[in-house]
């Protein structure tokens, strides 16, 4: 029997996803760019899809920009918000120029300590080429306060960017709040006089700060309305919600100054050259819609279960993140005294699936760093175990687990020095 | 990622255990980077007038708190070692850890280092007791 506990990860992709996908491999191959009947085919089968996002999100379908997964679409907001405020970052004209009023020179952006690589890296690469980056930490329970994301705000702040779900331990972070304090701040430096008396009409040299979050494992379980929650621009990823791998969506809020980051065609509003993955799109389209009905109470009920049988089966087990404030389908302990990569190992070899955030499975020597953001020790970061949990799953599976992990820890208790 | 012999050694690892007898013991690692491996030697009585580095180690134990990596290269290493005069054991290079598990990932070479080490180390304690003999 094999298991999977792993959806954090990656989930299946739905049957009745792929299904709508099949016909736009081979049948109806259509650029959807092309004018001709093969292109509109395949354009009619994207607008759909557009639309079935813009519905998810309760936005207008050309705030829809599609792009090849979570990845690009961090990369797009924060990259491209630099790139339209800041002249020096890139070379062509239709971000602002050098002189312009609202151009900022020394941008600012305000993000976390714990955000997936994909908006971390892209931060760090900015910090390289003169970008200052606040990196706010979690508190010890995995949520970030507000009151801290404002304490980090400065004149030349231009972006917030603040993960909705985090993704290790699942906790799920202020976003509606968050979003009110950065509209707050906006509506303070729109209606505050002109510093310089040149200004006109039009144009105003306020910078006004663009909110961005990365919503990937928000995505399935969380109020996913854009403008109730406030952000200006949102990503999205196909194959966390039973959608396939490579292809991610950004929301982009109308007027939100934002810039391509790569060259070529008129794609996505000019937001995203490339040729429009017709089969992917119209995957993340169905994915999307098959959200509403899906059974978030039923993962909530065997989350419950498996924490309750675990506490119950294994001793010196603790808690990482917040128990009330996470999605339902994360469970993240650490199991004292075993190290991570072993129980995820031991797993394996019985066919269950799980992850951790030990170092030892990282590829560096160095635990997660999200479980390091939260201040937690080396030993208890080792020792971690994160399970997942899927529309598939059973309490019989998360019984086997139990089953094959309880000896485990114990045999790995054993097997380590009594005196540490 | 892992060889099958690196699965074998995790899955029923060789030597594992303590021994409250030995004659020498050394442990290498700590809790932040995640390994900790204790070694334990039991030299042949027969060599109890030898110099160090001729004694024969006639039986090896370990316990390792760590990775799968971690605990097959400390049970792979007991097996190289055991029968070996110390000088012989000392010259067990990471390598010989590495291509006896079948090879291992990049990221796991520091496993088999701290294997060598921790034999290393229980050396080093041992000529540190019988000096203050």
């Amino acid at each position: 029997m094999k298991i999977y506990f792993d959806h954090s990860a990656t989930t299946p992709v739905d049957k009745r996803v792929l299904e709508v996908m099949l016909p736009y491999f081979s049948e109806k191959f259509g650029n959807p760019s092309s004018v001709h009947s093969f292109g509109q085919e395949a354009m009619k089968a994207v607008d759909e899809a557009r639309q079935k996002a813009a519905d998810f999100l309760g936005c207008a379908p050309e705030e829809i920009i599609f792009t090849s997964g979570a990845t690009e679409a961090d990369n797009l907001a924060i990259l491209g918000t630099v790139n339209f405020v800041t002249p020096s970052f890139s070379s062509d004209k239709s971000g602002l120029k050098a002189g312009d009023t609202a151009a900022v020179t020394n941008p600012h952006i305000i993000t976390t300590a714990f955000e997936h690589p994909a908006v971390l890296e892209t931060c760090k690469h900015l910090e390289k080429k003169g970008v200052e980056v606040s990196y706010v930490k979690p508190n010890t329970d995995g949520i970030i306060s507000v009151a801290d994301i404002e304490k980090e705000i400065r004149d030349n702040t231009i972006l917030v960017s603040v993960m909705y779900v985090n993704n290790e331990i699942g906790t799920i972070q202020p976003i509606r709040e968050i979003g009110e304090l950065v509209k707050k701040i906006n509506t303070e430096r729109m209606t505050r006089e002109p510093s310089s008396p040149d200004i006109r009409q039009g144009r105003r040299d306020d910078i006004l700060i663009g909110f961005h979050t990365d919503a990937v494992q928000a995505t399935l379980y969380e109020n996913m309305n854009v403008s109730e929650l406030g952000v200006d621009l949102m990503s999205i990823s196909g194959h966390k919600i039973y959608g396939p791998k490579g292809i991610g969506i950004l929301y982009v809020k109308k007027g939100t100054k934002l810039k391509n980051i790569q060259h070529g065609g008129h794609h996505e509003f000019g937001l995203r050259p490339g040729t429009l993955n017709t089969p992917l799109i119209v995957g993340i389209g169905q994915a999307l819609e098959l959200i509403k009905n899906r059974d978030n109470e039923k993962i909530k009920n065997l989350r419950d279960y498996l924490w309750t049988e675990l506490q119950k089966n294994i001793s010196d087990l603790k808690l990482n993140g917040n128990w009330e404030k996470s999605v339902p389908g994360n469970l993240n302990v650490s199991v004292s005294g075993v190290e991570g990569e072993a129980m995820l190992l031991g797993l394996d070899l019985e066919g269950i699936a799980v992850s951790t955030g030990s170092a030892c499975s990282s590829g560096s020597l160095e635990p997660s760093h999200v479980l390091m953001a939260l201040g937690m020790s080396h030993e208890q970061a080792h020792g971690s175990l994160r399970v997942t949990l899927g529309e598939e799953n059973t309490k019989e599976e998360c019984d086997q687990l139990i089953k094959i992990l309880k000896p485990l820890v114990e045999k790995f208790r054993n097997m380590a020095p009594k005196n540490v | 990622m892992y060889s099958p012999i690196v699965l074998e050694h995790f899955k029923n690892p060789h030597n594992q255990g303590n021994m409250p007898d030995a004659d020498a013991v050394g442990q290498v690692g700590n809790p932040v980077c995640g390994d900790i491996m204790k070694l334990y030697l039991k030299f042949r009585a027969e060599d109890k007038d030898k110099p160090v580095a001729e004694k024969v180690i006639e039986d090896i134990k370990f316990e390792t708190l760590g990775c799968g990596a971690a605990i097959a290269s400390t049970s792979i290493m007991t097996d190289l070692a055991k029968g070996k005069t110390v000088a012989e054991a000392l010259k067990i290079t990471r390598q010989e850890i590495a291509d006896a598990l079948g090879g291992l990932p990049a990221p796991k070479i520091h496993c088999s280092i701290l294997a060598t080490e921790a034999l290393e180390k229980a050396i080093e304690e041992y000529k540190k007791i019988i000096s203050n003999l």
